[in-house]
C-alpha cells in the first residue's frame, strides 16, 4: 500500500466529524441569526438581545473570574504537590501519580456530590469548626462562589498536575544541584530554575482547568446554587426550559469565543515564555 | 548548602510541604468521606455517620425501588460499549493514517480530531440538540453513541498515535521487504505492537462516555436517560441518599479497574506521556 492510500484510513473518521461534528456546530452559528424562538424569521436580534443587557457581561465576567479563582487554586496547592513528587522516592511516587490520577477515573458528579457532604449545613466542615468552638452557628458554605470554588479545585487538579508531572519529570536534576551548589536558596531555585523550566506544563495545566471550570456546568449549578449564575447555566435555562433555541446558540457561541480567546491567550504566553527560557 | 540558606530552606520545606498535604488531603478526603457516608445508618448524609447499615445499597440495588436507576446505568453502559468501538474503529484506522504524515493537511486534520477536547463540551452539545431534532431525529440511544463517540474518539487518537510514534519504522520496512503484505504486517506487526496503546485509549474513551454531562444533558430524554444526568437530578432537588450510594458503588468500580489497567497496560505511565 503506497502513502496515498494510508492516508486515507483517516477518511471514515474526518466524514463522521464532518457530519456530526462539524455541521451541528455551524448549524448552530446559524440558528443563532434567527429572531424568534421558532426560526422563521432572520435577524439579528438575540444577539443584540444578549449584548445589549449589562447582565450578560457580569455573566461572563464572572464566568471567566471564576475559571480564573479555581487555576490559581490549583496552582497554589497543585504545584508544591508536584514538586513533592519530583523529590519523591520512586515508591512513593507510584502511590503519589496513583490518587492523583485515580479521581479523574471518577465521576465529575461523584466528585460534586461529596462537595456537598463535606461542605453542607451538617457537612464535615462544618461539623468540625462546631466541635472546636471556633464557629457557633454552621457555615454556609454551599451555594457560595468560595464553596464552588474549592470544589472545583479538587475536581480539576489531575488536570493541573499531569502535565506539570509529565514536564517536571523530563527536567536535568543537576540543573537544580547546580543551583544549590552555587549558593542559591531553594527558593531561589524554585522560582528561577524549576518554575521558568516547568512552564509548558503550567500553562497547559491552566489551560485545561480554565476550560473544564468555566463549562463545570453540573458542580456551577449543584454546588454553586440556582443564584451563582454562569453561562452554562443560562445556555441550559435558555434551551431545555424557555426553549429559546436562538438564544442559546448566541450564548454558547459566547461561551465558546471567550473560553477559547482565554486559552489561546495563554498558549501565546506559554509559548513566548518558553522561548525566552531557551533562547 | 551554606549555613545562611538553612532558615529560607525551612521555610521552603514547611510551605511546600504543608501545601502538597492540603492538596492530597483536597484529593483524598472527600472521597473517603462519602465512602464512608454511604454506610450511614441515618436518613441523612451527616458525617460522621451514625450507625453502620447496608439500607442505602439495598435500595440501591432493589429491582422495583430504583427501576429508573438501573435503566440509567444500562444506557450509559451500552452507550460507552457502542461509542468506544466505533471510535477505537475509526480513531485507530485515522491514527494509523496519520503517523507517516508530516504534511501540513495532516496536523489540520490532527488539530480538528483533537478539538472535542478544548472546544465547550455544552457549545457541541447544544449544537447536536438542534442539528438532530432539526434534522427530524427523534431522540435515542443512537444519537447519544454518536455524540459521545465525538468527543472521546480523542482519547484513542492521542493514545495510539502516542505507542505509532515509538514503533520502530525499521520493523515495518523489513516486514516488508521480506515479502509480506501491508495488510499481513498490519495484523502480525503492527497491531500487536500498538494494542496496549489503543487498549488505554479505549478504556479512557469509555470512563469519558460513562462520566459524560454535557453532550447527554441535551441529547438524552426522559426514556434516554443517562448515568450522570439521574445522579444530577438526584442532587437537585432534595438529596436522594442513594446517590451516596452510587458513588460508593462508582468509587470501587474506579478502583479496581484503575488497578486493572495500572498492570495491564501501565496506564498512569502512558497518561504521563
Amino acid at each position: 500500500m503506497n502513502k496515498l492510500a494510508e492516508w486515507q484510513l483517516t477518511l471514515p473518521l474526518a466524514l463522521a466529524f464532518a457530519a456530526i461534528f462539524l455541521a451541528p456546530l455551524l448549524m448552530l452559528v446559524g440558528v443563532s441569526f434567527f429572531n424568534d424562538d421558532k426560526i422563521t424569521e432572520p435577524g439579528f436580534a438575540q444577539w443584540a438581545k444578549f449584548y445589549g443587557d449589562p447582565f450578560s457581561y457580569k455573566v461572563i465576567g464572572d464566568t471567566m473570574l471564576l475559571g480564573v479563582k479555581t487555576v490559581c487554586a490549583t496552582i497554589l496547592v497543585g504545584y508544591p504537590l508536584a514538586l513533592v513528587y519530583l523529590d519523591a522516592p520512586q515508591r512513593l511516587q507510584k502511590v503519589l501519580i496513583f490518587i492523583i490520577v485515580m479521581p479523574l477515573l471518577l465521576s465529575v458528579v461523584v466528585r460534586t456530590f461529596a462537595w456537598i457532604v463535606v461542605l453542607g449545613r451538617e457537612g464535615v466542615v462544618n461539623q468540625l469548626l462546631l466541635s472546636l468552638g471556633i464557629i457557633s452557628e454552621p457555615l454556609r458554605l454551599l451555594q457560595t462562589e468560595l464553596g464552588l470554588v474549592i470544589s472545583l479545585t479538587q475536581i480539576e487538579m489531575p488536570l493541573m498536575l499531569l502535565p506539570l508531572i509529565s514536564v517536571m519529570s523530563r527536567l536535568d536534576p543537576n540543573l537544580r544541584d547546580a543551583s544549590a551548589a552555587l549558593g542559591a536558596s531553594r527558593w531561589r531555585t524554585l522560582f528561577t530554575v524549576i518554575v521558568p523550566l516547568s512552564m509548558p506544563g503550567l500553562v497547559a495545566g491552566c489551560l485545561l482547568v480554565f476550560a473544564s471550570s468555566t463549562t463545570a456546568f453540573i458542580s456551577q449549578t449543584v454546588i454553586g446554587g440556582v443564584r451563582l449564575i454562569y453561562l452554562p447555566l443560562l445556555i441550559w435555562q435558555q434551551s431545555l426550559v424557555v426553549f429559546n433555541w436562538p438564544f442559546a446558540a448566541v450564548v454558547s457561541i459566547s461561551l465558546l469565543v471567550s473560553v477559547l480567546t482565554v486559552v489561546s491567550a495563554l498558549s501565546w504566553l506559554g509559548r513566548r515564555s518558553g522561548g525566552y527560557v531557551h533562547g | 548548602m551554606g549555613r545562611r540558606h538553612s532558615l529560607a530552606d525551612l521555610s521552603y520545606g514547611l510551605a511546600i510541604g504543608t501545601l502538597a498535604v492540603l492538596a492530597l488531603l483536597i484529593i483524598v478526603a472527600p472521597v473517603v468521606i462519602v465512602l464512608t457516608t454511604s454506610f450511614t445508618e441515618g436518613r441523612s448524609l451527616k458525617f460522621p455517620p451514625t450507625g453502620f447499615s447496608l439500607q442505602w445499597y439495598e435500595a440501591l440495588f432493589d429491582p422495583s425501588k430504583s427501576r429508573q436507576i438501573h435503566r440509567a446505568v444500562s444506557n450509559s453502559l451500552e452507550v460507552a460499549a457502542w461509542s468506544t468501538a466505533f471510535g477505537v474503529l475509526f480513531g485507530a484506522l485515522a491514527a494509523l493514517g496519520l503517523a507517516r504524515s508530516r504534511n501540513r493537511l495532516a496536523r489540520v486534520a490532527d488539530s480538528f480530531f483533537m478539538s472535542p477536547l478544548v472546544l465547550p463540551g455544552l457549545t457541541f452539545g447544544l449544537a447536536a440538540l438542534m442539528y438532530f431534532t432539526l434534522m427530524g431525529f427523534r431522540p435515542s440511544l443512537n444519537l447519544i453513541i454518536a455524540g459521545h463517540m465525538i468527543v472521546t474518539v480523542p482519547f484513542i487518537l492521542r493514545t495510539t498515535a502516542a505507542s505509532l510514534s515509538q514503533l520502530d519504522p525499521a520493523l515495518n520496512d523489513s516486514s516488508q521487504s521480506l515479502g509480506a503484505s501491508w495488510l499481513y504486517t498490519m495484523r502480525r506487526v503492527t497491531l500487536p505492537l500498538i494494542a496496549p496503546g489503543i487498549m488505554a485509549g479505549a478504556f479512557l474513551a469509555f470512563m469519558a462516555s460513562i462520566d459524560n454531562v454535557p453532550v447527554s444533558l441535551f441529547l438524552s430524554t426522559a426514556r434516554t436517560d443517562m448515568l450522570p444526568i439521574r445522579m444530577w437530578g438526584m442532587m437537585e432537588s432534595t438529596l436522594d441518599p442513594r446517590i451516596a450510594a452510587v458513588s460508593g458503588v462508582l468509587i470501587t468500580v474506579a478502583f479496581l479497574l484503575m488497578l486493572i489497567m495500572e498492570w495491564t497496560v501501565g496506564l498512569t505511565r502512558r497518561m504521563r506521556e
